[in-house]
């Protein structure tokens, strides 16, 4: 066990950790971010630079600055005040437990550990942009098309309601026509409460 | 060279980590975060495999990453649609308050 890796693993463990248990949101989106930083080192020390920067790109760069915005959108920037933890809190730990025991106890059974490390292997971007152009260039425009419908469908789920004022101004004239539909039809709903 | 058991044990480590939280969390998005650690700890476990398998040319576990961050970037970009949506209907994230279904 090389000492980068004690560091990074200590790191990575430790903010995880306070991404799960710290009481305030904002608090909770920075640890995952450091989270997100030491795995990206995990992926460089493991030899795969091209994930590492997609790793800082994509979750440094676009998912924990979407958490800190849904944080935001929700007030949920000042700490709670009440429980934090759900009811079924203890149920909840002894599921995690129990899955890393057995996670645990599968990896110390097996053989995987005597094998010997291989020499560092070679992955240069080109060799993956070949790879993705040629073997993988069907997954590849799969999720190019994953990733536009899941573009289409969040904004057409955040977007829908009436108290949106950025929504109401910044939209283009069709979307309003059809986000003032759905408002109809929310406050309909909200006129007949359950 | 650290062994290919070290970073199973910590892709585990992770793993049990954001389950614990994703399970006994209150609020919506720490439970999304929590399923953000989790599918992070799995892309650890493929590029770990990659560096100690036999035929790291073929490059199977790095484009099994890429293709995972793709799918977890859009995971996340819906599931902070739906608590937004959600917040704006029950004017709450906390999970043990939306309960409609509940019988």
């Amino acid at each position: 066990m090389t000492p980068a890796f004690a560091i990074l693993a200590a790191l990575t463990l430790v903010s995880a950790v306070a991404a799960m248990s710290l009481r305030s949101l904002v608090h909770c989106a920075l640890a995952l971010a450091v989270t997100f930083v030491s795995l990206a080192a995990l992926y460089l020390n493991l030899g795969a630079q091209f994930v590492g920067f997609a790793q800082i790109l994509v979750y440094v760069g676009a998912v924990a600055i979407l958490i800190v915005f849904a944080v935001l959108l929700t007030r949920g920037g000042e700490a709670p005040q009440g429980q934090v933890f759900s009811s079924s809190w203890f149920a909840g730990t002894a599921i995690a437990v129990a899955v890393f025991g057995v996670l645990a106890w599968t990896i110390a059974r097996s053989t995987l550990s005597q094998r010997g490390v291989p020499p560092p292997p070679e992955a240069s971007v080109k060799q993956i942009g070949d790879a993705l152009m040629t073997r993988f260039v069907l997954p590849l425009e799969v999720v190019g098309l994953l990733l536009t419908a899941a573009l289409i469908g969040a904004i057409i789920i955040a977007m829908r309601d009436q108290e949106s004022e950025v929504g109401n101004q910044k939209l283009p004239a069709a979307v309003k026509v059809e986000a003032s539909g759905a408002i109809g039809n929310r406050q309909s709903a909200i006129g007949n409460p359950p | 060279m650290t062994p290919l058991s070290a970073w199973l044990l910590l892709a585990a480590m992770l793993f049990a980590i954001g389950l614990a939280g994703a399970l006994t969390r209150r609020n919506a998005i720490i439970v999304l975060i929590g399923i953000e650690l989790m599918l992070n700890a799995a892309n650890l476990n493929f590029i770990a495999f990659w560096r100690f398998s036999e035929h790291p040319e073929a490059l199977t576990g790095i484009m099994f990453v890429i293709f995972s961050i793709g799918v977890a970037a859009a995971e996340a970009a819906v599931g902070l649609a739906l608590i937004i949506a959600i917040y704006r209907h029950y004017r709450t994230t906390n999970l043990d308050e939306v309960n409609s279904l509940k019988g």
